[in-house]
């Protein structure tokens, strides 16, 4: 185990240190000490290795991952693990607005809450939040699966294009084009996947589907202003 | 972008230290902006007394200003100078003569706020240079509000700084922007209310205090705030016993909370709290969109 503190050595140090690992990398286990809400912690990461923040973190955490697994022991602030391309991101507390944004792979478990605007234009990412999520997520979606076992808040899925949004309770309202859709035996089959992937216990059964009525696909001059 | 802090105590103990847990959380959120800074304290209640904090940009401007106020309104009023700002303490019930004698004495100083706790320092520059230029960490309190600006509406300047107070004991800083300050502006002339510069924030601090005129709390006035104020906020604000916090119902601007036994605290970002006693265990959350969070002494 490699300890990294943080406020002693630098955040510089600390990203030049994870993104120089490789992909035969012998140091897999990585502990930063110390983040104290600090920015873009963990960001660009592009090997298989396991780095657990001791603590709170400020805007950014793990963007642009590739292949490592990030643990944030605390809540996370704006924009955790955007534009995620594999890998897996698990927040143990709370994640702040637009988490997992324009994803395009990998795995986002948020333990607690998520603010607003989760996985905003998300391009493949699976989200996995065991809470609640706030207004607008799922805002223009494209592809990928966000599933809530809390509550959501207003307009989820407002403009989606694809992805399907699994909710387990209140949905505050729907968006533009995001309509309730059938759960048929592979979407609870994807489900089920994901929640074991993310250590959840839910029964698929207790979810609701939602997704996009395609009408926003082509232009209709009844939808200009 | 901007950065706001904010700290309201429930525990006295910590009463002496409010200057400098503010000051460390400002510092935190220099990068958020770089123009100016202020801080807002409130500060012990002496019965009877009120005050007037006052800018001049020569601080020899103050050079026997408390003598020539005494003799003006007939009173004892004593002046405490601290770089460019200066607290004038006189009889509580005489702000309204005050106010226009020192109009009549040095029509060049301008007013930071009026009240019988509040003071406000605030001037061009980095968080930590102003603190230092006014003695922040020495200051005690029981809550106090901070903001270090980016400038996005009206000039870079002493008066384009936060906090902005429009009432007495009143402040607020802001982060983000109104898109109706114009006309908000006009139709609070019309109803008489006046501001002193052309920022946006000035216009909410004033609708604020309009509608606690009217009668409202200040959770009430907060409330319509939010059907009446268009734009992009969080709002932290200050009364004589009170802290409140309200987002606008799109809530991009960021702000985080924490709570235990001891205070009630806000920053813009989780860092500005770190350092805050018992922080490990405090209650944080991101107070909703559109909703209204309020603290009473």
């Amino acid at each position: 185990m490699q300890t990294f503190d943080l406020e002693a050595n630098g955040l510089r140090a600390l990203n030049e240190a994870l993104q120089a690992q490789s992909q035969h990398t012998n140091e897999i286990a990585w502990e930063v000490v110390n983040p104290r809400g600090s920015h873009a912690i963990a960001v660009g990461l592009d090997a298989p290795i396991e780095v657990t923040v001791k603590g709170s973190t400020g805007y950014y955490c793990a963007g642009m991952n590739k292949q490592a697994t990030i643990t944030v022991d605390g809540s996370a602030g704006p924009g955790v693990a955007e534009n995620m391309m594999s890998g897996a991101v698990i927040v143990e507390g709370d994640a702040s607005q637009y988490a997992g944004a324009t994803g395009h792979g990998g795995l986002l478990v948020i333990k607690g809450n998520a603010s607003s605007r989760c996985g905003i234009s998300m391009k493949g990412i699976d989200i996995v939040v065991q809470g609640n999520v706030g207004h607008m997520s799922a805002f223009m979606a494209q592809k990928g699966n966000l599933v809530v076992c809390g509550d959501a808040g207003d307009a989820l899925g407002d403009s989606i294009y694809e992805a399907r949004l699994f909710v387990r309770g209140e949905v505050k309202s729907l968006g533009a084009d995001c309509i309730e859709k059938e759960m048929r035996p592979e979407h609870l089959e994807i489900l089920r996947g994901l929640l074991e992937r993310s250590e959840i216990d839910a029964k698929p059964e207790e979810f609701r589907r939602y997704g996009s009525a395609r009408k926003l696909y082509n232009f209709n001059i009844d939808n200009a202003y | 972008m901007c950065g706001i802090v904010g700290l309201f105590l429930k525990d006295k103990a910590l009463e002496p230290r409010l200057g400098e847990m503010l000051t460390d959380m400002l510092i935190t959120m220099t990068d958020r902006g770089p123009d100016s800074a202020g801080i807002a304290v409130y500060s012990e209640d002496r019965e009877g007394r009120a005050k007037l904090t006052v800018q001049a940009d020569d601080p020899g401007r103050f050079d026997g200003l408390g003598d020539e106020m005494a003799q003006a309104l007939g009173c004892d009023v004593t002046v405490r100078v601290k770089d460019t700002h200066a607290v004038v303490d006189l009889p509580e019930g005489r702000m309204a003569e005050a106010r226009l004698a020192l109009k009549e004495l040095r029509p060049e100083a301008r007013v930071m706020s009026a009240g019988e706790v509040i003071e406000i320092y605030k001037e061009v520059g980095l968080p930590g240079d102003v603190a230092k230029r006014f003695d922040i960490p020495n200051l005690a309190g029981s809550h106090g509000i901070g903001h270090t600006r980016m400038a996005t509406e009206s000039a870079v300047t002493t008066m384009g700084a936060h906090p902005f107070s429009t009432g007495a004991d009143q402040c607020l800083v802001h982060n983000g922007s109104l898109s109706n300050h114009n006309s908000l502006r006009r139709e609070l002339a019309r109803e008489g209310v006046s501001v002193e510069t052309r920022n946006d924030s000035e216009v909410a601090a004033a609708y604020l205090t309009w509608k606690m005129q009217q009668g409202h709390s200040l959770g009430d006035a907060l409330e319509a705030g939010l059907d009446d104020l268009d734009g992009f906020f969080t709002f932290v604000v200050g009364t004589k016993d009170g802290f409140g916090v309200v987002r606008d119902p799109i809530a991009c601007k960021p702000a985080v909370m924490a709570e235990t036994d001891q205070y009630v605290a806000f920053g813009s970002e989780y860092r500005a709290l770190v350092n805050l006693p018992g922080i490990e265990d405090a209650r944080v959350w991101e107070p909703e969109p559109a909703t209204v969070y309020f603290w009473k002494h």
